[in-house]
């Protein structure tokens, strides 16, 4: 699979719901990171909307689908538009720049986000799996609803 | 006020309910600005955020834009970020240092202290003529390095305001040692459309973490097991505290709630998990009470690690964690939307993976994209909806009603952990503040 086939299957698996199945997209060590602040380099001494090791993200995924996961009931309907996808090869990783807009619809809202995300992936299986997913959100210094979504 | 207004209102807020307008209102809202916001002791902030001359930072004081500055006397302005001239804002929002606050529109300049410096073509203007500078705030107080101001020229001071809930200050900044305390660590800004009230009850109500929170804690309690000192993981803050919403009815109930005359109120600590609190065995813990130690003799840091308070809130609009050091600022933007910005602090003296641990717990409890905030949003949202409604005008606040027990210090304590006692105080204090 190429990767910007990669980048589009994992849009497609949130935009369809199968929230499972992009879980398991994630390497055993994975992190997944949507800083709080423009240019943020650390995720342990400043906040972050999500910082995530692949345990957390995981309980993401369960309690989307909890019955009274109030804020996630129902869950958005999505859709994930990625572009601008450069490829950076390494030696054991991909590096991945891209660009991001989620338009989220729940409970008669809709809403718009924009983002510059990073992915780190590695080879496997003539696939690849995410090491690191970093998301900047435009507007992430912002005055922000709840996000209960998934980038 | 006429008096049938001041008879209105007072049917709103009765001993046990009160009227749904209050939420949904904007004409009670628009009472509200004038009336509490305009004359209460708000907090803006924390010293820290001002820490060298010309240091700054913008905020809200109900509807008038603020900026919060160090002057050149080394005390703390606040001043109203309008300028004199025509009425733009001559700070962007946001924070910094400045020697001069220079208007966008017209370049009339102001110091420090909102004096004006400069005005371009002065010679239109007759000498001595000119306004004086950017409106101060007239009454602004330190509490243990946390900011306050009033746009009320007078009414009562800051201690007598805070009344028994200076006690909840004075354990946020004992526990670090030396009182060393700064705001670190970014701040949250989140939203919700829905009264601004309603986020600041929330905070004091121990009977809905049990339903609101139940998916963030059936999810952490099927999560894997926090490790022992030295095997410990990155998850285990958030998985040990979204467990700990969980606490049985029992505990709830039995945890202390106290409310003072001016509509204050905090509530005692429901934590019962060591590596959360200040529990000893751990070898984080056991060098912070070390450090403690050193400052104020083991006596004084046994008592201070011993109060055990979880929310504190400071009517009408601040809410903290003092053991947790957490503070929220709730700004009434509409009737029915809001917007909270959201700070830690870290004790500059304490072992660094305390701070980790703030920071861990901030992102858990109180980010924008966390478990547990999200689902307190989702049922604002809701309840502005439901009280939007005019099918049904009341309010039900009294569980606990009749059976509250006055102590000595003048505060007013719950005959149990989740009496209502927090809703009837703030709604007596609001009605104060609104019929005078």
């Amino acid at each position: 699979m190429k990767v910007d086939e990669f980048l589009y299957h994992e849009a497609r698996l949130l935009d369809t719901g199968q929230l499972e199945a992009w879980l398991e997209l994630f390497t055993e060590d994975a992190t997944y990171w949507v800083p709080l602040e423009k240019d943020q380099r650390d995720p342990l001494e400043t906040s972050s909307i999500i910082h995530d090791d692949r345990t957390l993200l995981g309980l993401r995924v369960k309690q989307a689908r909890h019955p009274r996961a109030h804020a996630r009931l129902p869950l958005a309907r999505t859709v994930h538009q990625v572009g601008n996808i450069m490829v950076e090869d390494g030696k054991d990783e991909v590096r991945v720049s891209s660009t991001l807009q989620v338009v989220e619809f729940r409970n008669e809202k809709q809403r718009l986000y924009g983002a510059l995300v990073e992915h780190r992936l590695r080879r496997m299986n003539g696939s690849f799996k995410i090491a690191h997913k970093r998301v900047d959100l435009v507007n992430s210094e912002g005055e922000l609803d709840g996000i209960a979504i998934l980038f | 006020m006429a008096p049938h207004e001041l008879e209105r209102l007072a049917t709103l807020v009765r001993p046990d309910r009160v009227h749904r307008s209050v939420y949904a209102d904007p004409a009670i809202f628009d009472l509200e600005m004038e009336r509490i916001f305009g004359r209460a002791w708000l907090v803006l902030g924390h010293e820290s955020q001002v820490k060298a001359e010309g240091d700054y930072f913008t905020t809200r004081m109900g509807r008038e834009p603020i900026i919060v500055v160090r002057q050149d006397s080394g005390e703390i302005g606040v001043l109203v970020n309008r300028c004199a001239h025509r009425g733009s804002m001559v700070c962007a929002e946001g924070r910094g240092n400045v020697e001069r606050f220079v208007c966008p529109y017209h370049g009339w300049s102001y110091d420090r202290a909102g004096v004006l410096q400069a005005v371009p073509f002065s010679s239109g203007y007759e000498k001595g003529k000119l306004p004086f500078g950017l409106k101060a705030v007239p009454r602004v107080a330190l509490y243990r390095g946390f900011i306050f101001a009033s746009l009320a020229t007078d009414g009562p001071g800051l201690e007598e305001f805070l009344g028994p809930a200076k006690a909840s200050f004075d354990d946020f900044v004992d526990r670090a040692p030396g009182g060393e305390l700064e705001v670190a660590g970014g701040v949250f800004k989140h939203a919700y459309n829905g009264n601004w009230k309603l986020m600041l009850e929330n905070h004091l109500d121990g009977a809905h973490p049990a339903w609101v929170h139940a998916s963030s804690v059936a999810v952490a309690r099927a999560a894997p097991e926090p490790g022992k000192p030295g095997e410990e993981h990155y998850y285990d803050i958030a998985v040990r505290q979204m467990r700990q919403n969980g606490a049985p009815d029992a505990v709830w109930e039995a945890i202390g709630m106290w409310t003072t005359p001016h509509g204050h109120g905090y509530m005692g600590d429901y934590h019962s998990d060591d590596r959360l609190v200040a529990g000893m065995g751990n070898p984080v813990f056991d060098e912070y009470r070390k450090r403690l130690i050193k400052h104020v003799g083991e006596k004084e840091a046994d008592r201070i690690l011993r109060v055990t308070l979880w929310n504190t809130i400071i009517y009408p609009n601040c809410s903290f964690m003092s053991q947790f050091r957490q503070l929220r600022i709730i700004h009434p933007l509409a009737v029915d939307r809001s917007v909270v910005t959201t700070y830690s602090f870290r004790m500059k003296q304490a072992p660094a993976q305390m701070f980790r641990d703030t920071v861990a717990f901030a992102n858990v409890v109180n980010g924008t994209g966390s478990w547990v905030l999200t689902d307190d949003l989702e049922v604002y949202e809701r309840l502005q909806h439901g009280l939007s409604s005019g099918a049904v005008d009341w309010v039900y606040v009294g569980r606990g009603h009749g059976r509250d027990v006055k102590e000595d210090d003048g505060s007013a304590r719950g005959a149990t952990g989740t009496s209502e006692i927090f809703m009837r105080a703030q709604f007596a204090a609001w009605l104060r503040y609104l019929s005078q």
